[in-house]
């Protein structure tokens, strides 16, 4: 089967978010783990040279969705690297497993576009739908 | 967007009638024009949201900035009752002690313009800007502990500021309470490389001319004049800030969650100021404002060292003294009457400044006849403010007003409306020199994107929450 790799930005006057698709939870967060990733620089610009492992729990899964992408952007942040292709190996409501693949910046090569400080449980959605699963999620940048 | 019912007070001053769960009702202090701009949004649902919360006295504000923001609206003001009351780390927002300082010279536009370009050169060379820029100051663990508990009065000791700086810093320049234990590891490591940092977004660092002075006496007690060059530095507590609001939201998000307390918004998650994670947050939130006092007083320094190389006298003979530093993300305690009574209340502010009037013994002892300088950053094509405190905002807004323009376009459609190059050469044209870090970053930051500064800050003028001591034009820009 095809992954859906679906996300769509969100407007918002001062901030921005990403809305994703997929035919699981998993391929959900994953796709928009690479919605976040394609506000910060150009993932066609983005090798996949190293392997960065994540494990995060929350209450439920909406905070597991917030969880999983400051994770990401705490390994970007505090490691120097943009991530490009994501995926969750385990998933329950509360606890996910998974990696992240990406590179260290080169500031040759990449162009940092926007600085995302945090993402926010403002308007937050995790949603099982008919076609699949769908989230919805603001970031303050 | 919005089904509330909204009424007119009077021409400055609408309100959210209460319902639902609302404790207090709304208010908003705008024009009709400002009133009609909010209303687009979702910005009254957010005051009204926040009127919901336990402890809420008087009425959920918001200052004519008022924007669309995330749990609290931009431009929110709201205080709470110790006793029965909350603390809400979204009601502060994720920079953490984000401000403004003001910096004055002894300096005149017309004798010194051809040194400007040179100048704005110089400080975009000396103050890392932009996303992920670090910076070259670094502090040790012991370091750091002594910055989130003295801020800039310890970082002056180190050299980088003159003693009679934090005088005028709000607060002395620390806000004491600070527990550095509470400071977790990873928002030290996101802080590690940033002080003396400017960041990106709206951030900035400009050289200014005094181009209007409204009230020459109180602009004199604040050694303003007109004609005069200045500096305003726009900056937070960088990631360091970002990172202990993320993990306070969480944590009580999560709290919420366990104790089945639903949220009208889960960015609105909070504690009980007397509860051991009200006071963990305010005691973290204190760490990391004293960060972003010790960040624009590192910049400050570097700052009188640019003129210094520019100019080539000592920064002391070109009279480069703070005029003012004044956070507008924050939550303190003050005291304030209510009811006609005199209570202690958090006040928090998010996106709005504390505006002490005259006689208010937190007005720094030398500006105590005339009241607290409060600094508006414009957008970078228009102006800046230099307002004073006013006596109406103890009795209307817990002692606040306006922080900025507040944005009107959100940053993709600027992107999409303006281009960064052609923005640089408008703003070169208008005799604004530019230097930024990309020009994406610009056209998201460009004038349109924003409300008209001159009418945000006329309605708090006439609606007695500050008033206006002179405007200031920006002349170079340092940006990320």
């Amino acid at each position: 089967m095809m992954k859906m790799q679906r996300f769509e930005l969100i407007e918002h006057t001062a901030d921005i978010g990403v809305r994703s698709f997929g035919g699981t939870i998993a391929e959900a967060f994953e796709t928009a783990a690479a919605g976040m990733f394609s506000l910060l620089a150009d993932p066609g610009r983005i090798r996949e040279r190293q392997e960065f492992p994540v494990e995060v729990e929350a209450e439920d899964r909406e905070m597991l969705l917030v969880e999983w992408l400051n994770e990401l952007l705490y390994i970007y942040e505090s490691r120097g690297v943009l991530l490009k292709r994501f995926h969750i190996g385990e998933i329950s409501d509360n606890r996910l497993r998974g990696s992240a693949y990406g590179e260290p910046i080169d500031s040759v090569r990449h162009e940092i576009r926007t600085d995302i400080k945090a993402v926010t449980y403002y308007q937050l959605r995790v949603e099982q739908r008919e076609s699949g699963w769908l989230t919805e999620v603001i970031f303050d940048v | 967007m919005s089904d509330l019912e909204l009424v007119q007070i009077n021409p400055l001053l609408w309100e959210i009638p209460r319902t639902g769960d609302m404790r207090v009702p709304g208010r908003i202090f705008a024009d009709r024009a400002l009133i009609g701009q909010a209303s687009e949004e979702h910005a009254l649902q957010q005051v009204a949201n926040v009127a919901c919360l336990p402890g809420i006295v008087m009425a959920s504000l918001a200052m004519p900035d008022i924007h669309w923001g995330y749990g609290f609206a931009i431009g929110g003001v709201a205080a709470f009752r110790l006793e029965d009351g909350v603390i809400s780390p979204g009601g502060v927002g994720y920079d953490i002690a984000c401000g403004v300082r003001l910096l004055r010279s002894n300096l005149i536009f017309e004798e010194v313009k051809e040194s400007v370009p040179g100048l704005v050169h110089e400080l975009s060379r000396m103050i890392p800007a932009g996303v992920g820029r670090r910076g070259q100051i670094r502090f040790g663990q012991k370091e750091m502990d002594a910055v989130f508990t003295r801020g800039a009065p310890w970082v002056i000791e180190q050299g980088y500021g003159w003693p009679e700086d934090v005088d005028v810093i709000e607060d002395g320049g620390f806000l004491p309470g600070g527990d550095p234990s509470l400071v977790s590891h990873r928002a030290r490591e996101r802080g590690f490389a940033q002080p003396g940092t400017l960041g990106a977004g709206n951030h900035f660092a400009e050289v200014q001319l005094v181009e209007e002075v409204f009230d020459p006496q109180v602009a004199a007690a604040y050694g303003v004049f007109k004609g005069q060059l200045c500096v305003m530095l726009h900056s937070g507590s960088r990631g360091l800030g970002h990172q202990v609001c993320t993990e306070y939201v969480k944590l009580m998000g999560a709290a919420a969650v366990r104790a089945g307390i639903s949220l009208p918004d889960r960015q609105l998650a909070c504690a009980p100021i007397d509860s051991p994670e009200g006071r963990e947050y305010y005691a973290a939130m204190a760490c990391a404002v004293n960060f972003a006092r010790m960040n624009r007083q590192v910049m400050t320094h570097l700052i009188r060292q640019s003129f210094e190389y520019i100019f080539k006298l000592p920064a002391e003979r070109l009279g480069l003294a703070t005029v003012y530093d004044v956070s507008h993300n924050v939550a303190k305690f003050e005291e304030h009457e209510v009811g006609g009574e005199t209570i202690r209340v958090c006040v928090h502010r998010k996106g709005a400044t504390r505006s002490f009037p005259a006689g208010h013994e937190d007005v720094p002892a030398h500006y105590r006849d005339v009241g607290q300088p409060v600094i508006i950053p414009g957008d970078m094509g228009t102006a800046s403010y230099l307002l004073k405190g006013a006596e109406g905002a103890m009795r209307e807004s817990f002692g606040s007003t306006c922080h900025g323009a507040g944005r009107v376009m959100g940053r993709r459609a600027a992107r999409r409306a303006i281009q960064g190059h052609e923005l640089k050469k408008r703003l070169e044209a208008q005799g604004i020199t530019v230097r930024a870090g990309s020009n994406r970053e610009l056209a998201e930051e460009a004038p349109e994107a924003y409300k008209d500064i001159d009418q945000v800050v006329s309605v708090c003028h006439r609606a007695g929450l500050s008033s206006k001591v002179a405007r200031l034009r920006p002349l170079g820009v340092v940006k990320g």
